[in-house]
């Protein structure tokens, strides 16, 4: 095309062929705040240009499903007329620029997108990856980020709950911060983001507009090289306490019949709400920019177009209804200004000074937003580790301490203590269990829920990995004894520019489509984080999964301690000892190879289903999945969860034709412990559903007896459990 | 007469103090609007937790100088039972209320997990559901929770018997350890001369009922409905 000899300098993260498409739909050279809203609404951040062809094979549908993913979050109906509203979002380039802001302002947009849809958020998760403990810049970040969690959660009032945390050095560039936030809604009371009519008022409230998070977008959608220092002007950051009061004043408006849409100003600000709302509604916008509310003067189009300020809302209102709206907002003391109004053009105008700053046409902005068929090649396989090929400890009891109190496993509650995880006053399981579960304010039902993945897993086969991060999300759900109705994704990978980083999005997809097919746990919101890598070194593939159940009953749940001794152990699901990629491997030889353990989906969902069964009839009196560290580590978990003071341990007795190692260690999936005071109906009840259930010990006072192992008092194991993250924490 | 809780736009646990009222007191307490400047017919006055204005500048300083403080404070001089939970404790010293501050944690971080407390005074409106030296289980969740006072009016105190609270171990020990905060003789709460203002950083409505994990709070809430009804 002839223009292209004009293209400019800076294509804002453009591509030349992308910058030609903008020359085809404009007509003419785009201007440079034009410029800048192509490049974030065709960022990889805003349009999912290279994970939208696999995304779209993903199920996204059941009865259950009000609303898929395309929203602010998913919506599932959990009866009784109310909807479970959530979503995980990742903030992973951010934070690690700036930890504390960049995470503090992760959580305050994950709240935002579920806020905006009508629900009361009642609950907060995250999933975390930091670099190598011995990488200078770890504790720096953990202390940060967490701080950040915590800071912004408190504040609002919304109890965090729930999350993971991993270390890996392919993390010490770029860590992952991924937030999840769960609210209620009514489902006759759920607001959508399409500004459906024309002359209707668009309407912008919350905080003032800076200078701040400018191009952060961009910048999320691009890797790292050394001079990520320099990127912390496009760090937005956060105000919980305006939050709270857009939070409560948005409630407030919601609870009228003024709204017609409401989208909140989140990455690419004040573009993507107004482009997502024009575009979904098939209608035009124009906007007086001088209206717009600022914090400081001298800001031109551009900088207001593109910055992501933080805690602002954009609505459509009904006609006539901005007084009734403008109060609500004035008795919150947050901003409230008309800023433009809808109409038939299909455009989005942009006036200032009375000069036209912008005129695009908004659907082939859409839907001209560029979609790549990457080149991609599939993981290569691995081979099967046999039991025999990874070498006993020479006492197991020995093994198992060190895997406790390995930074992988051991206690996270230097970091949970950190998180208000009570206010709210339904917090009926607390961290550090299978699944937080949260009861739906004034009734006896509850949410489970819980955020899952095992990166090392993913890479060594990515399709195992990702039907492995369903399953494990789905039986923590169930291990509480809740039933899993929906997942929501956070796929955080390299370059995808790269072939083999594109085969690993491509398994995973692949992996988790299956499993939430088998599961019946549909996807119903997600968010895709590429360009995870630091100077071309990519992170493991981390596809997070987030997964929400929901328990008629939560005075029936159940935990993971033991309770009392003279209960009888079983383990639920068959034990085959796969020690391949096993933390128990890395412990002894110092490094993870071979296949992870196969996720069998049929069975991993019999044996779930027998577990809330016997849960629902008040058969367990505790419950816990088996995952990394294998059934020595989900026992000493279940007895370091005991009470202290009255310590249960177990006496574990039991013959098996596997190494016994293998046995103790192995992470075969799919599988829980129990216990029990009626041995007898467990038995029968497997029996019935065609479940192997083996009866492997009992619960003792104190002590941890494992075979092959010397015995360990309960009191030694926490104290080894509890102290790896104070000491490495105090340490720096 | 029924209970009244005031709201300030960055308060967390009205609500849920609301609950714990109502459950003990079988009648929703009155929620008060920050900027009002008159309350209702009320003989108890909650202050709850939460981050009342932000709290940016110190925990408590700018809500001290609310319009319905002026009032909670008049109705505190008069005998009006006033309750200060976390924020709402810092608020009441901010207020000058109560004797002190509460400065950062020492630990420098927010801190959220059930302690035990040791009651200290049973002679109270607030205490006299508990024994003398009764060790409760109730949560605490602050960044700021860490009191001080100068020697004399610790003295003060002590004599006074003003102390409601003190951070124990499960035995009822006041130790070093069993301190989460840092603050001055593990002080947790702390009552005005008077008697009739109490401030105490742990929620003691957060641990009012079997299912969220123990019911130590409840009995505060119910020494409180009795005496607003009597």
């Amino acid at each position: 095309m002839s223009i292209t000899a004009s293209r400019p300098q800076d294509l804002m993260g453009l591509s030349a062929d992308e910058y030609d498409t903008i020359l085809e739909i404009l007509g003419r050279a785009p201007n440079v705040t034009e410029l800048g809203i192509f490049s974030v609404m065709w960022s990889e951040h805003c349009s999912y240009k290279s994970s939208k062809k696999w995304l779209k094979t993903l199920p996204t549908e059941g009865p259950q499903v009000i609303q898929g993913p395309g929203e602010n979050a998913g919506v599932v109906d959990i009866g009784d007329g109310q909807a479970v509203i959530f979503k995980i979002e990742s903030h992973n380039h951010p934070s690690f620029i700036e930890p504390y802001q960049g995470a503090a302002t992760g959580v305050g947009g994950i709240l935002r997108d579920v806020f905006t849809m009508g629900a009361r958020p009642v609950a907060n998760l995250n999933a975390l990856r930091f670099g190598s403990p011995d990488h200078p810049k770890t504790r720096h970040l953990v202390g940060g980020v967490v701080a950040g969690i915590g800071g912004y959660g408190n504040c609002i009032g919304v109890p965090t709950v729930g999350g993971e945390v991993n270390f890996d050095p392919s993390y010490n560039g770029n860590i992952l911060v991924n937030a999840m936030t769960v609210g209620i809604a009514s489902t006759d009371k759920i607001f959508y983001s399409a500004a459906a009519g024309v002359d209707l008022p668009v309407v912008y409230v919350g905080s003032k507009t800076g200078r701040d998070g400018i191009h952060g977008a961009t910048m999320a959608s691009a890797e790292f090289a050394d001079d990520s220092d320099e990127k912390r002007p496009t760090v937005q950051v956060g105000d919980p306490f305006t939050e709270k009061l857009l939070l409560e004043a948005c409630l407030e408006l919601m609870a009228t019949d003024a709204i017609v849409a409401i989208q909140d100003m989140g990455a690419a600000g004040l573009t993507s709400s107004s482009v997502e709302m024009a575009s979904k509604g098939d209608v035009g916008i124009e906007l007086d920019l001088d209206r717009v509310p600022r914090r400081e003067s001298g800001m031109t189009a551009y900088e207001i177009m593109l910055s992501e300020s933080q805690e602002r809302m954009l609505m459509v209102l009904q006609p006539g209804r901005e007084d009734e709206a403008r109060r609500i907002f004035a008795k919150w003391e947050l901003d409230f200004a008309v800023i433009g109004t809808t109409n038939a053009s299909g455009r989005l105008t942009l006036i200032e000074g009375g000069n036209e700053e912008a005129n695009i046409p908004v659907a082939p902005l859409v839907a001209a937003a560029p979609e790549y068929d990457r080149p991609w090649t599939p993981a290569p396989p691995c081979a099967v580790v046999n039991a025999d090929e990874v070498p006993a400890a020479d006492d197991l009891g020995d093994a198992l301490i060190s895997l406790v109190g390995s930074p992988e496993l051991c206690s996270r509650r230097w970091i949970w203590e950190q998180y208000d995880h009570m206010v709210m006053g339904d917090t009926v399981v607390r961290p550090g269990g299978d699944a937080a579960l949260v009861r739906v304010h004034g009734t006896g039902k509850g949410l489970a829920m819980a955020t899952d993945c095992t990166p090392r897993y993913v890479e060594a086969n990515p399709i195992e990995g990702g039907r492995q991060a369903v399953a494990e999300a789905w039986r923590n759900v169930t291990a509480v004894g809740a039933t899993p109705l929906a997942v929501t994704n956070n796929l955080n990978f390299g370059n995808p520019e790269r072939p083999e980083i594109m085969g690993q999005l491509v398994g995973a997809v692949q992996g988790i489509g299956e499993a939430c097919t088998a599961l019946d746990c549909p996807v119903v919101s997600g968010n895709v984080s590429l360009y995870n890598e630091t100077n071309g070194k990519a992170i493991l593939p981390t596809p997070v999964i987030g997964c929400v159940g929901v328990m008629s009953d939560v005075a029936k749940a159940v935990t993971l301690d033991f309770k009392a001794a003279g209960d009888t152990i079983f383990v639920i699901g068959e034990t085959l000892g796969w020690l391949g990629c096993s933390l128990y491997q890395r412990q002894i030889t110092g490094d993870t190879t071979g296949a992870p353990p196969p996720v069998d989906l049929a069975s991993e969902r019999k044996n779930g289903d027998l577990v809330r069964h016997l849960i629902a009839d008040g058969v367990l009196t505790a419950c816990h999945d088996v995952s990394d560290g294998g059934l020595a580590v989900a026992l000493a978990e279940m007895a370091m969860a005991s009470e202290i003071g009255t310590d249960i341990g177990a006496t574990i007795n039991v013959s098996t034709d596997i190494p016994t190692h293998s046995w103790l260690f192995g992470e075969d999936q799919g599988r829980y412990v129990v216990t029990t005071a009626a041995p007898e109906a467990v038995v029968d009840a497997a029996a019935t559903a065609g479940v192997a259930a083996h009866a492997i010990g009992v619960t003792t006072v104190s002590t941890l007896t494992l075979p092959g192992a010397r015995p360990i008092s309960v009191a030694e194991i926490r104290a080894t459990h509890e102290h790896w993250l104070p000491d490495y924490m105090a340490a720096g | 007469m029924p209970a009244a809780v005031i709201v300030f736009p960055g308060s967390n646990c009205d609500r849920d103090v609301a609950v714990a009222l109502e459950a003990a007191t079988g009648r929703p307490p009155a929620m008060v609007w920050h900027q009002e400047s008159s309350l209702p017919q009320c003989d108890l006055i909650v202050v709850p937790g939460g981050f009342s204005y932000g709290d940016y500048l110190r925990s408590g300083a700018m809500a001290a100088h609310s319009p319905i403080l002026r009032t909670v404070i008049d109705r505190a001089h008069a005998g009006t039972p006033v309750l200060g939970i976390c924020n709402g404790f810092q608020i009441l010293a901010e207020a000058r209320l109560l004797p002190g501050v509460l400065m950062r944690n020492a630990s420098l971080k927010f801190v959220c997990r059930d302690v035990d407390l040791r009651v200290e005074r049973t002679d109270t409106i607030f205490t006299s559901g508990y024994a003398t030296g009764q060790v409760l289980r109730v949560p605490i969740a602050h960044h700021d929770g860490n009191y001080f006072t100068d020697a004399e009016t610790l003295q003060r105190l002590e004599d006074g018997g003003q102390i409601a609270f003190r951070y124990c171990d499960s035995d009822g020990n006041v130790t070093a350890d069993a301190n989460p905060n840092g603050s001055i003789a593990n002080i947790a709460g702390i009552l005005n001369a008077q008697g009739n203002v109490l401030g105490m950083m742990p929620h003691p409505e957060r641990l009012a009922e079997a299912l969220l994990g123990g019911t130590d709070g409840a009995a505060m809430f119910g020494a409180l409905a009795e005496a607003i009804a009597a």
